[in-house]
């Protein structure tokens, strides 16, 4: 236009050439439009905030589980009836040499036999067979347990001899690739090698942890991953994850995937993580400036401790690492001590952090606070009273496989470099000052843009690239900057979920972001089909949840309804929802995704719930309560299930179902009538065998939601409806729209 | 009495705004990035125009602009915009009428370079990235041509 005519202006001239109700018309609609985007975009946020919050409820289940196996070995009495079963789940950790080891994991006599179509690896590994290792899984071709145990076996050598931290180097012009959690997203790995190139000397890569559970091509991507570090040693460098972790895996479907793709020779291959696991290095350091580790740092961090740690005495990094022989009287009231310290510690801590502005929804997990502070309590009056040798130490050892330690070092310093350890693999980033240990997760801590000042100063670094954290755009920089997470796996949660991306960095050590997103039908999507596939999976667990806390809820709106006229104003369902949840979840935005019906701004509670989700038809439960126990653990008790099922036929007795029960309930203080349980094991043995299929058993506990049911009832008989809601999600959200958008 | 329900639906309109806001409100400090007031004004059930919203922000920013929106600031004005019902919703039938306008051939359909022409000239326009986001959910794949009355209709049935 003419001169002086500024950007804002611009806008608000009315072109000549459209008549002025167009140019209304046309200003309506935009503002309609504008609305219509804006909406979407909240629900999205919203969803992404439902999905973050239920990752890290999963994530405290996590730590439940490791308190019940506490109990568990605290209840090995050698005249408990119960010995067997506990004896029975712990029975492989024998303690072995590593020559022993070697042996045990001999892949020679396994034939390959001659139909075998899959690749073949000839060691050592060349460029090729790791290309074509690549290209196989790309076609969705299996790799013989043969060829994998030798794999792991070699990689096992190799890794022995790396130290705790990679220095890696930008000389020669190298630019260096750094990739976050792929969590088995093989599409997401293969995009990258697409987009990047295969790792070589002239291309390097750093892969920052979290390669497995969740996605279903965990094996391959470790296979892949493996299979590079032999071929390039110096050009590969892989750091270990808070998921490189066998009990982890046990709950986050790695173990799954391996005993399904592994029938024979699976245990031994995850056997032989297990110890891989614990000997990948911890850190890598570029140019001595830029410091890449999975999880982050606290106040403590120092890499010259880190340097020198055992790394592979944590074979599981959220416990507590073998005690050094002493004696038993000693350790026992050393372990009192520290436990003790460490308990009162925490608690302070966790009570004063209580400022407003808090970093994370205040997922303030009450129960789980009373929970461990009563075991702990039973532990330790346990002890005392029988006179235990069985101490924290003790229960470790034989649950530990690795082979010994030397004796002689103090209790001390083992619990300094296992913190050092944790909080490396487990902490997250805050934006307030400050260390705090991470009660959401269990393990490290939160730690602020003052210590990422301090520990970068101190050992002179200049970035801090970490991992850990789903973003939805798959990186972000906090902390003025000195702090990047990098996140691989893109559609995390759902398909649309979230983009992936990596780094690429020169010597210059500024980082470069790539961005993808993989899965072809993710293109195709509109905003509004994404979002509203990726709101519908979030709901779909947000439900299930509901459900699980359906008494305490039902408690809740009681509490608002003292008159019991069965109805609650919606401002009263938010606070309730929220004060029995805790999720940290906007409930006002999600209530028009969660209450159809209200009558005059309030809602029938009792009649909500009937609306919120119908059973699998093929269970007949009269025992609500244990329905709702049910959910509210069923994570952990598929765990322990396959825990229990040590021959891994995907069968377990119902002796042994009855038996952890009784224990769980006890652990939990719940009642639960023998009668219960005895119900329950036989309405689940489908097929009346006197055994239970743990997948059976998985499967039957999945809510359906009704509406979808319904409608899926009207348009498909017959056909199962957990496969209509997957196949066909946009089908049941258009049916009330024209064709033309199918 | 009559200032006690006042209070009560003045404290229910806060807690909706507080849990809109806390959702853009990334770092848990009680502040959003500017750039994302318009999308919480709109998700609270507002239909402003891009002047509207702008001359709303020049009103709670601060008097150095930092980028960023305090929730002490937005909260108040918020409130006194949705207890006076400003920028109420535009009902079904005035949208189509819009439309309608737009194709004057009275085909009841509009090309996807017709559509585009009006958005993204005339009015407060689209952006490229707006107008392709429109077309992919609005236009018919086969035909390239927009049915706006099935377009209307499909995204108010996923308003509730």
């Amino acid at each position: 236009m003419g001169c002086g005519v500024t950007k804002q202006n611009q806008k608000q001239i009315k072109k000549a050439s459209f008549s002025v109700p167009a140019m209304r018309a046309a200003l309506l609609i935009q503002r309609w439009y504008r609305q219509y985007v804006a909406r979407l975009e909240m629900r999205r946020r919203c969803t992404w905030n439902i999905f973050q919050s239920m990752e890290y409820a999963g994530e405290q289940n996590q730590i439940k589980l490791y308190k019940f196996f506490s109990y568990l070995m605290d209840h090995f009495t050698p005249a408990s009836s119960e010995r067997n079963l506990i004896a029975h789940i712990f029975r492989e950790n024998e303690v072995c040499r590593d020559a022993e080891w070697e042996r045990y994991f001999n892949y020679k006599n396994i034939e390959v036999p001659e139909f075998y179509s899959g690749p073949h690896l000839n060691f050592p590994l060349t460029a090729t067979n790791a290309t074509e290792l690549v290209e196989a899984f790309r076609t969705k071709q299996q790799l013989h347990s043969r060829y994998v145990l030798q794999l792991l076996v070699e990689t096992w050598k190799l890794l022995r001899i790396l130290p705790n931290i990679n220095h890696v180097s930008t000389c020669h012009s190298k630019e260096i690739t750094i990739c976050g959690d792929l969590h088995g997203h093989l599409e997401d790995l293969l995009l990258v090698f697409y987009k990047n190139g295969l790792p070589s000397m002239e291309t390097p890569y750093v892969f920052n942890g979290d390669f497995v559970d969740r996605g279903k091509n965990s094996m391959e991507i470790l296979l892949i991953l493996f299979a590079f570090l032999l071929v390039y040693p110096n050009d590969v460098h892989l750091n270990r994850g808070n998921h490189e972790d066998h009990i982890v895996n046990l709950r986050y479907g790695f173990t799954k995937e391996v005993l399904g793709k592994y029938r024979v020779h699976g245990k031994k291959i995850l056997k032989l993580l297990q110890k891989i696991y614990s000997w990948l290095p911890l850190a890598s350091v570029i140019d001595q400036k830029v410091l890449i580790l999975h999880g982050g740092i606290s106040d403590t961090t120092d890499l010259d401790i880190i340097a020198k740690v055992d790394r592979h005495r944590y074979v599981s990094t959220l416990r507590p690492p073998k005690q050094r022989k002493s004696s038993a009287k000693n350790k026992q009231s050393d372990q009192d001590s520290w436990d003790e310290d460490n308990m009162t510690r925490r608690r302070v801590r966790s009570m004063t952090y209580s400022s407003p502005g808090v970093s994370r929804p205040e997922v303030q997990r009450h129960s789980l606070q009373t929970l461990s502070s009563q075991v702990e309590e039973e532990l330790r009056e346990r002890r005392r009273r029988a006179g235990f040798s069985l101490s924290h130490g003790d229960l470790h050892n034989s649950l530990s496989s690795d082979s010994d330690s030397d004796p002689g070092e103090n209790l001390e310093t083992d619990a300094e470099d296992w913190k050092q350890v944790v909080d490396m693999l487990w902490s997250d980033p805050m934006p307030i000052d400050g260390c705090v240990p991470n009660e959401v997760r269990g393990g490290g801590c939160y730690w602020g843009p003052d210590i990422t000042r301090e520990v970068l100063e101190k050992h002179n670094l200049q970035l801090l690239i970490r991992s850990h954290e789903c973003k939805q755009e798959g990186y972000e920089f906090c902390h003025n900057r000195k702090v990047l997470t990098i996140f691989s796996a893109s559609n995390y949660y759902e398909v649309g979920s979230n983009r992936g991306a990596y780094i690429r960095l020169g010597p210059d050590l500024v980082p470069h972001l790539i961005q993808y997103q993989a899965s072809r039908s993710t293109r195709d999507l509109t905003l509004r089909q994404s979002v509203g596939r990726t709101e519908r999976s979030a709901l779909r667990a947000l439900r299930e949840q509901l459900f699980a806390h359906k008494s305490d809820l039902i408690s809740a709106f009681q509490e608002f309804d003292p008159e019991q006229t069965g109805l609650i104003s919606l401002n009263h369902w938010a606070t309730a929802m929220e004060s029995v949840l805790q999720l940290g979840l906007p409930w006002r935005m999600l209530r028009s995704q969660l209450v159809n019906h209200t009558q005059d701004g309030k809602l029938n509670y009792q009649s909500w719930f009937k609306e919120l989700a119908i059973m699998e038809p093929n269970t007949q439960l009269a025992h609500t309560n244990l329905l709702e126990t049910l959910y509210k653990h069923h994570s952990n008790l598929e765990t322990i299930f396959r825990i229990i099922d040590t021959d891994n036929s995907g069968l377990i007795s119902f002796e042994e179902f009855r038996q952890t029960w009784r224990l769980l309930s006890s652990h939990l203080q719940i009642d639960i009538s023998d009668e219960a349980i005895s119900d329950l094991a036989q309405s689940i043995d489908f097929n009346k065998d006197g055994s239970i299929d743990i997948n059976e058993f998985m499967e039957a506990f999945r809510l359906v939601d009704r509406t979808q049911q319904e409608r899926s009832n009207s348009t498909l008989s017959g056909v199962h409806p957990h496969l209509l809601q997957s196949e066909h999600p946009t089908k049941t959200l258009l049916v009330s729209a024209s064709p033309h958008f199918v | 009495m009559a200032e006690d329900r006042e209070n009560a639906i003045i404290s229910e309109v806060h807690k909706k705004i507080s849990d809109a806001f806390d959702v853009f409100d990334h770092e848990r400090n009680k502040t959003v990035d500017v750039r994302e007031i318009g999308t919480i004004i709109r998700s609270l059930g507002c239909f402003p125009t891009e002047g509207e919203l702008q001359e709303f922000i020049t009103e709670i920013e601060e008097e150095e602009a930092t980028g960023y929106i305090r929730f002490e600031r937005f909260l108040p004005t918020m409130t006194k915009l949705l207890m006076e019902r400003k920028f109420r919703p535009i009902p079904e039938d005035l949208l189509l009428q819009a439309f309608e306008v737009l194709d004057q051939e009275k085909k009841g359909h509009l090309g996807t370079e017709e559509l585009t022409k009006y958005m993204t000239q005339d009015g407060e326009p689209f952006t490229q990235e707006e107008m392709e986001e429109m077309l992919s959910a609005a236009a018919d794949p086969d035909k390239n041509v927009i049915f706006y009355k099935d377009f209307v209709s499909m995204l108010t049935v996923d308003d509730k």
